[in-house]
């Protein structure tokens, strides 16, 4: 197996990927947009983040500062500077890209359970700068984020707008990352996965081309930030917070890490269970523990690992071992 | 942003007083988190979770059986002891060979539990516990007055510390858990019950860090959620102190303790970020201190 697969055998993905953003433009009918529109941003963000732990096998426990500094560029730009929608998002993009360049060239200077612990000590450093950053509104966040027209024409301040703008984003970051992972780039980093040291000994400057794949994710989950802040029009202090990086995590295990569609299905189910639960008196963090346990005890290859066994039952995907 | 020479001495003391008490807790809950990573290879998410427990217990023993502090000190640690070890037997030890990631994951599910599932019982305002009164007051040093919980923390700390490092480099015990953390299968085949030293590793790590919680009772609030403010700090301690080397640990503890307590004098907005600076500073100067498993 080279590269991750995308959920079995397909033949077609851009194909299904087309599918997908169909399906996601037809759910506008039946369902709650702007929920749809936090599965999308979330489904982003999780497949960012799985860049790095399904291609690379790399936990970062720190994805919230990428999401989080995304979410307060883009709110920041676009309410205080007024520019358009696509320049927020590049710049979300750029500066949570950059962060992760920072973050990055720290954490890989050490490997495995460290690497974790590293992101995630680093994450918090940013979510005090931003609680310390008066311009960004402390505890409140940043209020009243505008949904500015896109290219400076095209309005998508009602719901039914931005929905389609959030879609052909989603769609073609998703697909982006979908294509990096099959690059010859993408193969590295599966090869990495499967033997560092051997990569190492073949020449390859494996330091950097880990880096690389941070950088990448990183940006993407940024992009993620962004354009969840334009959905709900706010940057909170959660956007930054542990609890998203741990959900991007859940999201990413609940779907199966070992394929590229686990994570967008962990994050539809994870965000769909959160709508269900917001009039509950269950807080949601003890659901999410519940479901930590019963995926690392019960389905380690997720939902997409047991659908793939049940359509084909002999070929029976084994999480692999990080040496 | 004020100058530490020009600071008056009680000030200066006062701080660095307070940075021993956090650099303490640093070391006690960075200590049990080590010894666990040494023999299971589990990153244990729960232990800000088990210190909330320790203390948790000790407010319920006070409340409903009226027993003190001192009682308090022993029966805590053991409760929570003995649920680490019921955790390790049933959840924890299912995923012992697979990637570290599941074990990390599965603790972390645990600290979500039990940290907002109490949260949800007991509600975030904070619970108060006397400390006992051949505690309390002050003892003037003449060159600053000493809050004698905050001595007795210290002290009570570093005897932990001492007794840990023998537990572990002077007793038959530690020295099967050494030999089990280096070479396990063969240990296990001189005939020293493995699996049974994890399980009771596991419990150790999770009595210390419920005995920190009932040091912790009487200065912080007890609250559902006060674990998990410690516990990154200490994840950074760790990094910094070396995986698994028990004075590494206390030294990185301690000497992040005081760099916080000084931060708080000179630039109070930035000592929650003084440990990972250092955490930053030694990862660009030393890229592969200490990389090793216990």
């Amino acid at each position: 197996m080279a590269a991750i697969p995308l959920f079995t055998a397909a033949r077609h993905p851009a194909t299904l990927l087309l599918a997908g953003s169909g399906a996601a433009l037809l759910a506008y009918l039946f369902l709650y947009p702007v929920f749809v529109m936090q599965v999308m941003c979330f489904a982003l963000l999780a497949a960012a983040f799985n860049l790095l732990l399904g291609h690379v096998g790399l936990l970062s426990l720190g994805h919230a500062a990428f999401f989080g500094t995304g979410a307060y560029v883009a709110g920041y730009a676009a309410k205080h500077w007024g520019v358009s929608a696509e320049v927020a998002l590049a710049l979300a993009l750029t500066v949570s890209g950059l962060l992760g360049a920072g973050i990055g060239t720290l954490a890989l200077r050490r490997s495995g359970i460290h690497f974790a612990m590293i992101t995630l000590a680093l994450a918090q450093v940013v979510y005090f700068i931003i609680f310390q950053t008066r311009a960004l509104g402390g505890e409140n966040g940043l209020q009243g984020i505008p949904r500015p027209a896109v290219f400076g024409v095209i309005d998508i301040a009602d719901n039914g707008s931005m929905y389609v703008f959030v879609t052909v984003v989603t769609a073609a970051a998703v697909w982006a990352i979908w294509r990096i992972g099959r690059s010859p780039f993408g193969v590295t980093l599966a090869a990495i996965r499967q033997n560092e040291t051997r990569m190492i000994a073949l020449g390859y400057e494996v330091q950097r081309i880990k880096l690389a794949a941070f950088v990448v994710s990183a940006a993407f989950a940024g992009l993620a930030g962004g354009m969840k802040a334009m959905v709900v029009q706010l940057a909170s202090l959660t956007d930054a917070s542990f609890f998203i990086s741990g959900e991007a995590v859940l999201m990413a295990l609940i779907g199966g890490i070992a394929f590229f569609a686990g994570p967008l299905i962990g994050a539809a189910v994870v965000i769909t269970l959160q709508f269900a639960l917001v009039a509950s008196p269950v807080p949601a963090p003890m659901i999410m523990g519940f479901l930590f346990i019963a995926v690392t005890l019960f389905f380690p290859q997720g939902i997409a690992g047991a659908l793939r066994n049940w359509r084909s039952p002999k070929t029976q995907a084994v999480p692999e071992q990080s040496p | 942003m004020g100058d530490i020479f020009s600071m008056p001495m009680p000030v200066l003391m006062g701080q660095i007083t307070l940075g021993l008490v956090t650099g303490s807790f640093y070391a006690l809950l960075g200590l049990g988190l080590s010894i666990i990573f040494g023999l299971l290879h589990v990153i244990n998410f729960a232990h800000g979770a088990f210190y909330m427990l320790g203390a948790l217990v000790a407010w319920h023993l006070a409340q409903h059986l009226g027993l003190g502090y001192w009682p308090a000190l022993l029966l805590a640690p053991l409760v929570v002891g003995l649920f680490g070890v019921v955790l390790e037997k049933t959840a924890v030890r299912r995923l012992y060979g697979r990637d570290p990631l599941y074990s990390l994951l599965l603790t972390l599910g645990i600290a979500m539990i039990l940290e907002y599932g109490l949260l949800w019982r007991y509600g975030s305002a904070g619970l108060s516990f006397a400390p006992p009164p051949q505690l309390t007051g002050a003892l003037n040093l003449g060159f600053m007055i000493l809050p004698i919980y905050r001595g007795w923390i210290v002290l009570c700390a570093a005897v932990i510390c001492f007794a840990v490092w023998c537990l572990v480099h002077r007793t038959p015990l530690g020295r099967e858990m050494r030999a089990a953390t280096e070479k396990p299968e063969l240990t296990g085949l001189f005939g020293i019950d493995v699996p049974r030293l994890r399980s009771l590793t596991f419990g150790l790590g999770a009595a210390l860090a419920a005995l920190v919680g009932v040091l912790a009772a009487p200065i912080y609030q007890v609250s559902p959620l006060m674990g998990q403010s410690l516990l990154i700090p200490v994840f950074a301690v760790i990094v910094i102190g070396g995986m698994g080397s028990i004075h590494g640990t206390v030294l990185a503890a301690y000497g992040i303790g005081l760099a916080e307590g000084i931060t708080r004098i000179v630039f109070p907005e930035a000592a929650a970020l003084a440990v990972y600076v250092v955490m930053v500073a030694v990862l660009l100067l030393r890229p592969d201190h200490r990389q090793r498993s216990f």
